[in-house]
C-alpha cells in the first residue's frame, strides 16, 4: 500500500515537473541594438514570474506580421505576436483569429488608464483583443541646440509663422534648415505633424478618420498641403531614399537644424552620448497646446483553445503591462509607458513631456493607421510621396491627387 | 495502328516518363496551380486573408486608376528598352573583345561575368553611394576641385531610372558576353579563313555572317534579359527604394508592398497577374517559332 502510494506520487511529481514550466512563443521585429534590449525587459519580466520565452525575431515589421499570420493560417500560431496600434489586425478579429484578453484588461481597469486613442484600436465590440506596450509619437521636433543658437534662433518655435522664420534663419546661418530622410513613410509623418499642427484635431479627424469630402476640398485643408510644400525648398539635396537614422545623425553632428520624427530618434542621440536640453531639444508640436499623435506597438494572441497557452497569454500580458516592467522597457524603446496610472520622473526630459500630454484627452489623436485600414493608408502615403517630390506641384494638384487618393 | 505505335513509344520509354513524373507534378500542382489560385484571388475582394467571394474586375479597375501602377508599368517600359540594347551591345563587343586571342583572357572572363555572380542587394547599395551626390562622385569631384560638377541623377526624378538601368547593365552584360562567347567558340576556323581569302573586312563578318549564325544564343540572351527585366526589384530596392516620390517604381516592388506590407492581397494578384499577362503575350511567339514549328 505504502509503495504504491510513493509510486503515485512520485509520477505525480515528475508530471508536474514537465509541464509547470509554460512556454510562451513570441512573434517580433525588434531587431536592432536598442530594440532587442528593449524586448529583452519583457521576456526577464515574464520569465521572472515563472514562464519560459521562446523568442520568434523576424527582421523587418511587414515580414514578422506576415510571417505570424500565415502561422495562423496554417494552424500553427505563436502565443503572441507584435502588431501595430493600428487596424493591421482588424480583420484577423472579424475572422475569430484571435483569442481576447478581457480578464486581464477588467482586472487591471484598462478603460481608465489608457489614453483613448489607444483603447479605440484594441477594443473592438466591447472586447479587448491586444495588449499595448508603449506608446510612440511619430511626430517630434528634435533641434540642434548649436545650430539654433549659431543661427539667432533664441526659442522654440510656437506657431507656424516662427518655424518659418526659423527655418530661414537657419537656412541664412548654412545649416540644412529641415533634416527629412526622402522615404515614403518619412515624408508622411512630416505630412501628419504638418496636418495635426496646421489643421488641428477637427481637420486631421475629419480628413484622415471620416475621409470627409467636404473638408478635403476646404479652405483649411488647402492651407496644411500648401504649408506642407512651402517646406519643400528648406531640405537638402541629399534627402531622397536617406534613411531615418542617418538623417537624425545630420541633427546631431550640427550639420542640420530640425528633423520632425517619431520618439524613436532619441535612441540614436543617447547612443551619441548627447544630452536632452543640453545638446538637443525636443519639443512635440507647435505652441502649449499642441497634439500628441498617439500610436505605438501591441501583442495580439492568436486563437487557441490550449488552456496552458491561454494561461501563457494572460501571464505575459499581466508582466508586460506591470509599472516597473513599462518604465523600463519604454526607457530602452524610446517610447512611453501606455499606462497613464504610473509615475514617470524616472524617465528623460522628452519622454516626461509627452507623458504629461498624455494625461489630456484632448490634445491626443491617433496615428493615420488606426484610422483606416492598411491598404487605404499605402495609398495616401503614395499620394503624400508623389505630391512632395513631384516637380512644379501647386496646391490646388496637391489636394486634387491626395483627396482622389482618400476617396472611397 | 496509331495507337499501337503510341503505346510502343511508352512501353519503350517507360522508366523516363517515370523519371518525368515528380517534376511534372511539381510544375502542374506547384507552379501552374499557384498561378491559377492567383488569377483567382484577383477577382475577389481579398485583403490580408484570401476569400473567396467574387468581385469580377474590380481589382483591375482600381489598379489602373492607381498612378503608382501606371508610373510603374511606364518605367519597365523605359526600362526594358535600354536595358536590353545596351546590355547586348555592351555585352556583344565585350564577348568580340575577348574572342579576339588576347592574352590573360580568362582573367577578363572572370572579371566581366563577376557582377552576375553577386547580389543586388549588396552592390546596389554600393551602385547607391556611387550616385549619391553628398557621398559619391559628385562630392569626389567637388573635392577634387572642380565646384560646379553636378551629377545627382538618383535624387532628380527625371533621371533616377538611368541610374538604375546602368546599375542592371553593370550586371546583365557579363551574362550576354559569356553566352556569346560561347557562340562565338564554335563557329568554324575554316569560315574566318575564307572570309580571309575574300577580303571582306572584320566588322562587316561579325555583323553579316557571325550574329546571324548565333540566333540561338541571342534567344536565349534575350529570354533571359527579358526575365531579369520583369522581376527587377532588388536593385530597385537597394538603390532607391522606388523613389524619389514614386519617379522609379517597378511593377515587382508594387506587387511585393501591395502583398506584404499593406495586406492587400486583391490588388497584388490583379497587379501580378497583368503582368503574367504579359510576359506570356511577348514570349509566345518565341516559344512558338523556335520549338513549337522547329517539331513540325
Amino acid at each position: 500500500m505504502m509503495k504504491k502510494l510513493t509510486l503515485a506520487m512520485a509520477i505525480a511529481t515528475l508530471s508536474t515537473a514537465t509541464i509547470a514550466k509554460e512556454e510562451a512563443e513570441v512573434m517580433h521585429w525588434w531587431t536592432s541594438g536598442g530594440e532587442s534590449a528593449a524586448i529583452k525587459v519583457l521576456a526577464d519580466s515574464y520569465e521572472a514570474k515563472g514562464g519560459k520565452w521562446k523568442d520568434s525575431a523576424v527582421a523587418g515589421g511587414s515580414n514578422a506580421r506576415s510571417a505570424a499570420i500565415n502561422r495562423m493560417i496554417g494552424g500553427s500560431p505563436p502565443t503572441a505576436a507584435l502588431f501595430n496600434t493600428s487596424q493591421q489586425y482588424r480583420e484577423l478579429i472579424a475572422e475569430g483569429m484571435l483569442n481576447n484578453i478581457d480578464k486581464v484588461a477588467l482586472a487591471n481597469n484598462w478603460d481608465d488608464i489608457l489614453p483613448q486613442p489607444t483603447l479605440n484600436a484594441i477594443k473592438v465590440d466591447g472586447h479587448f483583443y491586444a495588449a499595448p506596450v508603449n506608446i510612440h509619437m511619430p511626430g517630434w521636433f528634435w533641434y540642434s541646440k548649436k545650430a539654433f543658437e549659431k543661427s539667432g534662433i533664441e526659442k522654440e518655435p510656437q506657431t507656424a509663422q516662427e518655424l518659418f522664420a526659423a527655418l530661414d534663419k537657419l537656412k541664412a546661418a548654412g545649416y540644412i534648415p529641415l533634416a527629412l530622410g526622402g522615404q515614403e513613410w518619412q515624408e508622411n509623418l512630416l505630412f501628419a505633424t504638418v496636418l495635426s499642427n496646421i489643421g488641428g484635431k477637427q481637420i486631421y479627424m475629419d480628413v484622415l478618420g471620416k475621409r470627409d469630402e467636404k473638408t478635403l476640398n476646404s479652405e483649411a485643408f488647402r492651407n496644411v498641403v500648401d504649408t506642407f510644400l512651402k517646406l519643400k525648398p528648406y531640405v537638402d539635396a541629399g534627402s531622397p531614399g536617406r534613411n531615418w537614422n542617418d538623417t537624425t545623425s545630420l541633427v546631431i553632428n550640427n550639420k542640420a537644424g530640425i528633423q520632425v520624427m517619431g520618439d524613436w530618434a532619441k535612441g540614436e542621440f543617447t547612443q551619441a552620448n548627447k544630452v536632452a536640453d543640453i545638446d538637443y531639444g525636443c519639443f512635440p508640436g507647435l505652441g502649449d497646446d499642441s497634439l500628441y499623435i498617439v500610436g505605438g506597438d501591441v501583442f495580439v494572441f492568436p486563437k487557441t483553445d490550449d488552456k496552458q497557452q491561454v494561461a501563457a497569454q494572460q501571464n505575459l500580458v499581466k508582466s508586460m503591462l506591470s509599472p516597473a516592467t513599462q518604465i523600463a522597457f519604454n526607457n530602452l524603446k524610446g517610447s512611453i509607458p501606455v499606462r497613464t496610472d504610473i509615475d514617470v520622473s524616472a524617465m528623460d526630459v522628452c519622454a516626461q513631456k509627452g507623458a504629461a500630454i498624455l494625461r489630456v484627452a484632448e490634445r491626443q489623436i491617433p496615428d493615420g493607421s488606426m484610422l483606416m485600414e492598411e491598404y487605404r493608408y499605402g495609398t495616401l502615403k503614395d499620394a503624400i510621396t508623389e505630391v512632395w517630390n513631384g516637380q512644379n506641384m501647386t496646391t490646388d494638384q496637391a489636394v486634387t491627387i491626395l483627396a482622389h487618393s482618400l476617396r472611397d | 495502328m496509331e495507337w499501337l505505335r503510341v503505346r510502343r513509344h511508352i512501353q519503350r520509354n517507360m522508366l523516363a516518363y517515370i523519371a518525368v513524373i515528380p517534376m511534372a507534378l511539381t510544375v502542374f500542382i506547384a507552379y501552374m496551380g499557384t498561378m491559377f489560385w492567383s488569377v483567382r484571388l484577383s477577382l475577389t475582394s481579398s485583403r490580408i486573408l484570401p476569400k473567396y467571394d467574387f468581385v469580377g474586375f474590380a481589382q483591375y479597375e482600381r489598379l489602373f486608376e492607381t498612378s503608382r501602377w501606371v508610373t510603374s508599368l511606364e518605367n519597365l517600359v523605359i526600362i526594358a528598352f535600354l536595358f536590353l540594347i545596351i546590355c547586348f551591345v555592351l555585352g556583344f563587343l565585350l564577348s568580340v573583345f575577348i574572342d579576339q586571342k588576347i592574352k590573360a583572357e580568362s582573367f577578363f572572363r572572370t572579371v566581366f561575368l563577376f557582377p552576375y555572380a553577386m547580389s543586388f542587394i549588396v552592390t546596389g547599395l554600393v551602385w547607391q553611394w556611387i550616385f549619391n551626390p553628398q557621398l559619391g562622385i559628385q562630392s569626389t569631384m567637388r573635392n577634387l576641385g572642380w565646384e560646379t560638377f553636378t551629377f545627382d541623377w538618383i535624387v532628380n526624378p527625371n533621371m533616377v531610372l538611368y541610374t538604375v538601368v546602368i546599375a542592371a547593365v553593370w550586371q546583365g552584360s557579363g551574362l550576354v558576353m559569356a553566352l556569346l562567347l560561347a557562340g562565338l567558340r564554335g563557329i568554324d576556323e575554316d569560315l574566318w579563313k575564307a572570309t580571309k581569302i575574300d577580303g571582306i573586312p572584320t566588322w562587316r563578318v561579325y555583323l553579316s555572317i557571325i550574329l546571324p549564325m548565333l540566333r540561338p544564343m541571342i534567344i536565349t540572351t534575350v529570354v533571359l534579359l527579358s526575365i531579369s527585366i520583369i522581376k527587377m526589384y532588388d536593385v530597385v530596392v537597394a538603390m532607391t527604394m522606388g523613389g524619389p516620390g514614386i519617379a522609379s517604381e517597378v511593377p515587382a516592388k508594387f506587387i511585393m508592398d501591395n502583398l506584404f506590407e499593406r495586406g492587400n492581397i486583391g490588388i497584388a494578384t490583379a497587379a501580378s497577374t497583368v503582368l503574367l499577362t504579359t510576359v506570356l503575350c511577348l514570349i509566345a511567339p518565341f516559344i512558338y517559332s523556335n520549338y513549337i514549328k522547329k517539331s513540325r
